[in-house]
């Protein structure tokens, strides 16, 4: 388990990075975190010819608020942002989704910015993110352009990205969810990546905005109005059980992602609507 | 603390050079070709060994059983598992040893495969080792008492089928070996962190062709971890040694976890058909058993062990005196089992305990009455069952009592009624374990009849050695035959030691490295089947008694006094009778170094007693087959209660209650680690850990992702209680404690969960799918507008990932039919193709870049065309292979016009193995999906002249909708 060869470019600032990566295109992975990344490169899975080390850029270090958006840099941990005293005021779902990133230890180095980029179907910031609708911030030589949760994410570790972009940070809307927010996961052990993930936070006129992960190959998200009947609500369900489809692997069966939609998403609604009353 | 030194951290000698080991992505196939010219002519490379290689300068292990099956340190001619050791690659680094590693260009031919040994018996099964004729090694029949007697006058025949998972427990530290061949003496100087037994010394020895003086093993005094595994390193300490000798120089090699996962070794599963004959109340008459044990693709020594370790217990903790049993050992295309923590016991209580759960249901009686009712009594030890064990002490009913008392057990069952009148799934499990402490290394014999027995020798006993050493200054120190993996058996010694001589533990130093060039060993050796506490323990009380006896008497005449008066205590030597008439331990010590003339006529100088403790109760096998497998037998009785989510049918366990008599507790301190180690185990079993395999045998639990060892979060607290009947049979009174909730938690949990759901067949690790799966039956039809295809995986025939759908393409049947019949198109149409070559006009050879996402791989597709009808319908087959892993897969397209277009039908069938199958568990079906996707886009997009499908497309299975949709939808 040792990395191919490859050469190691630490830039001080985000403007080097962009030229690192306008040199090298799709040879040239970066280096945010490393929880999923160096995994990868120890097993020869990633083979990159240039790896480009984000974590000491200091202009990506930071959590601001910017206008009703919140926006994490790139280079900010999970425990960062976690820690951000602002967090359960202004963003309380991912307050919630938050810890059940990994673990503490994973969390200490892991990037907030870094697990989007990696768009695993199962991650919860991912699911964050498309749950609260922000956008990624991508930057290249050519210019930055900003990109929704749905355009952003185009599948199982696929994603809008260009070879020579990288993300310089993700932006959430702020105050979403502050009249409702819940999450779960069900994994097989605390930490793993999630067999299936719901989070739901209230919206306007007594709607409830849900995203289930884990299911399909990136996160979807439906809208539960307020005067939907039970049945009603049931039928939506079901039909996104079936739509979301699941997949087997060594964990979980397609059949049972979809029972736990059936039997986790009525639940969190209830969660999101108590917390609303 | 912080400061031990594990293998790998132990200076390696100047110019070690480091191994990497090329390891088979097939389950079965035959080794056409290996080239390794790209491997050599990296710079930093020194060589590549490879199997041919190895049978040129080795000889194969021996093996237990008499039958043709052969093993070298590297796969010779075929492969016969997934990570199968096939070359080594030793360069001046690991990571150009890595690198090398990728460059040796196997070549395979891939054989049929089984993996599931009820069907490696059948008669078609594909057959591992042809020279032995079958997959199905050994089956062995044996009667105690008069079973089928018992079973014809019974009441009711109670019966059960049950399946012990593959599982192994995996310690923090991998396999370590530095090898080094000394060329003046043609030895090798191996130093690895093997855990014995050191029967395995000779057939490592007998392997590099050298008298057993010339493998001189050095064993570290730490090592993370072993729970058996380490045994498994054995092979490549041969591996290592002869590529030492090849190269001339010391060769390092560090098992990493991926190379673990895939085939450091796990237990063996086990297919259980039992049997009972009872009575109206309860009581079991008869016991039978069929026993299928599956090994994987070898039989390394000392299996099958686990299949025999509990033969003279098999009756467990019962008074059952009549019992029919077959043993079967069997081989299937899985990592080789060996040494795994609870060793036979956990495979057989699962079935008894499961079936003693049986019996109360099948008769409405109460599970712990039925068991209270079969217990053997208190007064009938020393024990003699049936099959020969002879149970040591115990008082069962004693320690039930104990445990269900206090209100634990009125308790529980008030927790279950509540759940249930609130509609809540809760369950109560019982299960008792009779814990065998220190092997007869006589008892694997039984496998052979009582006529070859008698021919080969008898063999038994269990030797255990213990050095300590007192020198001039009277400073003690102890070397004993164990190999130390993090029991804490220098604090029990040192205990032990010190309370023989009247000194402090602290004064006690205790050096467990043990080399064989050395120290005192036998066969007997090392760590294993619960020995310490039985064994080793009683050798180093053994030798202290002997130094204590010996320094009494020099002691005796210098003080003027006879030996019987001499006491010991507080670092002193002194009279009883006159405690100021003493000296200092190291005064009186110190006389046989300093004073030879000074010892008493009896004695000779020199101050070094080697203790042996061999008991005389493990005996060889009897002539009818009896045996006593082990020397004492501890007692465990677990008691919980479990909750399943109904959300999401995950078992929480409640409340644990685990009894223990394991006989006089040598530290309770340590006891009470082991047992608290062993519970997280046997919890993993029953929850969370398994090997994987597919049918096609790739393993796909390659990482701590996949298989899942339980964390801090996942384990609940467990009550301990002991009671103490102190073992006759050994000084100490101790008896071996360490396997015991290996044995009884995973019944006790799936006892629990069959209490809870109501169910017969509980499959282990009882996992939330797995329950989920028998709990809420059929699934209802989507609604209507969702198809209600197959999931992904559904495993129509023999492929592990199949799919179908269909696109619709502006182009002509003609058109596409000479797309994929043209090198040229091909290369287009083929995702990440870089050179297409062909072969003859229907086989094309194609270097390809495949992956999802960030992953990607290299490899070389092989793609042949057949059951060609033009324009009309044709078969692709084709095999991929490459550092990343391999693949075989077959798909079918038909092509129909469709007014000016063509609607291409395709269905497929993909198996995928080696690493990227492994570790990529979580999302290699899909991976598969996309790239065959991306195979129908390109071929829709080279047909139509790359001017983009039509956008109509419809994968069939509604989870790929998405993705197929994006990929036809014209997005691009």
């Amino acid at each position: 388990m040792k990395p191919a060869p490859l050469s190691y470019i630490r830039p001080d600032t985000a403007e080097e990075a962009v030229a690192g990566l306008a040199e090298h295109g799709a040879d040239a992975r970066i280096l945010a975190g490393g929880q999923s990344l160096m995994a990868m490169l120890n097993l020869r899975l990633v083979e990159p010819k240039a790896l480009i080390d984000i974590s000491q850029i200091d202009e990506l270090r930071s959590i601001r608020i910017d206008g009703n958006m919140i926006e994490v840099g790139a280079a900010v941990t999970q425990a960062e942002f976690l820690a951000w005293p602002q967090l359960k005021e202004h963003a309380p779902f991912i307050a919630k989704a938050l810890p059940w990133v990994g673990h503490f230890q994973t969390r200490n180095r892991g990037t907030v910015c870094g697990s989007i980029a990696h768009a695993d179907p199962s991650s919860e910031l991912p699911l964050s993110l498309a749950l609260l609708e922000g956008e990624v911030v991508l930057r290249s030589k050519s210019g930055t352009r900003h990109l929704k949760a749905s355009e952003f994410q185009t599948g199982m570790l696929q994603t809008a990205r260009r070879d020579d972009e990288m993300i310089t940070a993700v932006r959430f809307p702020a105050d979403v969810g502050t009249k409702g927010a819940a999450f779960r996961e069900v994994a097989r052990r605390h930490g793993d990546f999630a067999i299936v993930s719901v989070g739901a936070v209230a919206a306007d006129q007594g709607a409830v905005r849900v995203a289930v992960g884990g299911v399909a190959d990136r996160p979807a998200c439906i809208g539960i109005e307020a005067s939907l009947t039970v049945s009603d609500m049931t039928d939506r369900i079901e039909r996104l059980a079936w739509e979301l489809g699941g997949y087997d692997d060594i964990h979980a069966s397609a059949r049972y992602r979809r029972d736990l939609v059936r039997r986790l998403v009525p639940i969190i609604i209830g969660e999101v609507r108590a917390c609303a009353k | 603390m912080g400061a031990g030194r594990y293998a790998d951290d132990v200076a390696t000698p100047r110019g070690t050079l480091h191994a990497a080991v090329v390891r088979s992505p097939h389950a079965h196939a035959l080794i056409k070709d290996i080239d390794t010219s790209k491997a050599l002519a990296l710079p930093g490379v020194h060589h590549v060994l490879t199997g041919e290689d190895i049978r040129a300068i080795s000889d194969p292990f021996l093996i237990v059983l008499k039958k043709p099956i052969d093993q070298w340190a590297l796969a010779v001619e075929r492969v016969r598992y997934v990570g199968e050791a096939v070359a080594i690659v030793i360069a001046e680094d690991r990571y150009i040893a890595e690198d090398g590693a990728d460059l040796v260009d196997v070549a395979y031919d891939p054989l049929p495969v089984v993996i599931d040994p009820r069907e490696a018996v059948s008669a078609d099964a594909p057959v591992l080792h042809p020279d032995a004729g079958s997959n199905e090694l050994s089956a062995r029949e044996f009667t105690y008492g008069d079973p089928d007697k018992a079973f014809a006058a019974a009441h009711k025949t109670v019966s059960l089928e049950v399946e012990y998972p593959r599982s192994s427990y995996t310690p923090m530290e991998c396999f370590v070996v530095v090898a080094n061949y000394l060329r003046g003496d043609d030895s090798y100087d191996v130093l690895a962190n093997f855990q014995g037994p050191f029967s395995i010394h000779p057939v490592m020895a007998r392997s590099l062709r050298v008298p057993g003086t010339r493998l001189r093993l050095r064993i570290p005094a730490d090592s993370g971890g072993s729970f058996g595994i380490k045994l498994s390193v054995f092979p490549y300490i041969v591996l290592m040694a002869l590529a030492s000798r090849v190269v001339g120089r010391p060769v390092k090699w560090v098992e990493d976890r991926l190379e673990h996962l895939q085939a450091a070794n796990s237990g063996p599963n086990r297919v259980t058909k039992i049997e009972a004959a009872v009575e109206k109340d309860g009581r079991v008459t008869a016991l039978r058993f069929d026993n299928m044990e599956d090994y994987g693709a070898y039989l390394r020594a000392p299996m099958p062990g686990p299949l025999y370790r509990m033969h003279g217990a098999t009756t467990g903790a019962y008074d059952i005196r009549n019992l029919a049993m077959t043993n079967r050992v069997v081989v299937t295309n899985k990592m080789p089992a060996s040494l795994v923590r609870g060793f036979g016991g956990p495979q057989l209580y699962l079935a008894l305990e499961r079936l003693m759960q049986r019996v109360a249901i099948e008769l409405e009686l109460d599970p712990l009455e039925v068991i209270r009712r079969n217990l053997i009594s208190p007064g009938s030890f020393p024990y003699r069952t049936c099959a020969g064990a002879l149970y040591d002490s115990g008082d069962y009913q004693q320690a039930i009592d104990k445990a269900v008392g206090e209100g634990r057990l009125d308790d529980l069952l008030a927790r279950r009624d509540k759940a249930r009148k609130e509609g809540r799934m809760y369950g109560i499990g019982f299960a008792t374990v009779v814990e065998p402490g220190m092997s007869n290394m006589g008892y694997l014999s039984t496998i052979n009849p009582a006529d070859v027995r008698e021919r080969q020798g008898p063999k038994n006993g269990a030797i255990s050695m213990v050095n300590v050493n007192v020198d001039a200054i009277g400073t003690v120190s102890v070397t004993a035959d164990l190999t130390v993996q993090g029991q804490g058996h220098a604090t029990a010694i040192s205990q032990i030691v010190a309370d023989q001589l009247g000194l402090k533990p602290d004064d006690i130093s205790i050096n467990l490295e043990l080399d064989t060039q050395k120290d005192a060993w036998s066969i007997a050796a090392g760590t294993y089947s619960c020995r310490f506490s039985p064994g080793t323990a009683v050798a180093a009380h053994i030798a202290a008694k002997n130094i204590r006896e010996k320094v009494a008497r020099i002691a005796a005449k210098q003080l003027n006094t006879v030996a019987d008066d001499i006491d010991f205590g507080g670092g002193r030597v002194f009279s009883k009778t006159n405690p100021d008439n003493g000296a200092a331990f190291a005064r009186v010590a110190g006389t046989a170094h300093w004073s030879p003339v000074l010892m008493p006529e009896t004695d000779d100088p020199g101050l070094s007693e080697t203790g042996i403790w061999s008991p005389p109760e493990l005996e060889p096998p009897s002539s009818k087959d009896e045996i006593n497998t082990s020397l004492t037998y501890g007692f465990v009785f677990d008691m919980c209660g479990v909750e399943i989510d109904p959300a999401t049918m995950q078992v929480r366990v409640d409340r644990y209650v685990s009894m223990h008599d394991a006989g006089t507790l040598i530290n309770p301190l340590l006891a009470e680690g082991q047992i608290r180690g062993a519970f997280v185990q046997g919890l993993a079993s029953a929850l969370y850990e398994e090997i994987v395999y597919d049918e096609a045998g790739a393993l796909q639990s390659g990482t701590f992702a996949e298989y899942l060892v339980p964390t801090a979060c996942e384990v609940p607290p467990v009550e301990l209680m002991h009671i103490e009947t102190p073992s006759p049979f050994t000084p100490l009174g101790a008896k071996g404690l360490a396997e015991g909730n290996c044995m009884s938690t995973p019944v006790c949990i799936a006892n629990a969960v069959a209490d809870a759901l109501s169910l017969k067949d509980v499959p282990l690790p009882a996992t939330p799918e797995r329950l989920n799966a028998l709990v809420c039956g059929e699934e209802a039809a989507p609604p209507a507008g969702i198809s209600a295809e197959k999931p992904v995986s559904a495993t129509a025939g023999d492929a592990a990932i199949t799919g179908d759908g269909s696109v619709t393409v502006k182009a002509s049947p003609a058109e596409i039919w000479k797309a994929l019949l043209d090198p040229e198109s091909l290369k287009h149409i083929i995702p990440g193709c870089h050179s297409v070559s062909a072969v003859t006009p229907e086989h094309y050879r194609a270097q390809v870049s495949l992956g999802v996402g960030p992953i990607r791989g290299r490899f070389i597709a092989d793609v042949k065309l057949s059951d060609l009808n033009p324009e009309r319908a044709a078969t692709l087959s084709g095999d991929l292979a490459g550092p990343l892993g391999k693949a075989q897969g077959s798909g079918h397209v038909t092509l129909t016009p469709e007014d000016g277009a063509t609607r291409i039908d395709y269905t497929y069938g993909v198996d995928i193995g080696g690493k990227v199958a492994s570790v990529g568990g979580r999302m290699i079906k899909r991976a598969a999906q996309i790239v065959i996707g991306q195979f129908f886009e390109r071929l829709s997009e080279v047909a139509s002249g790359k001017h983009g499908a039509d956008a109509s497309a419809n994968g069939s299975k509604s989870e790929s909708r998405s993705w197929i949709a994006r990929l036809f939808g014209g997005n691009r």
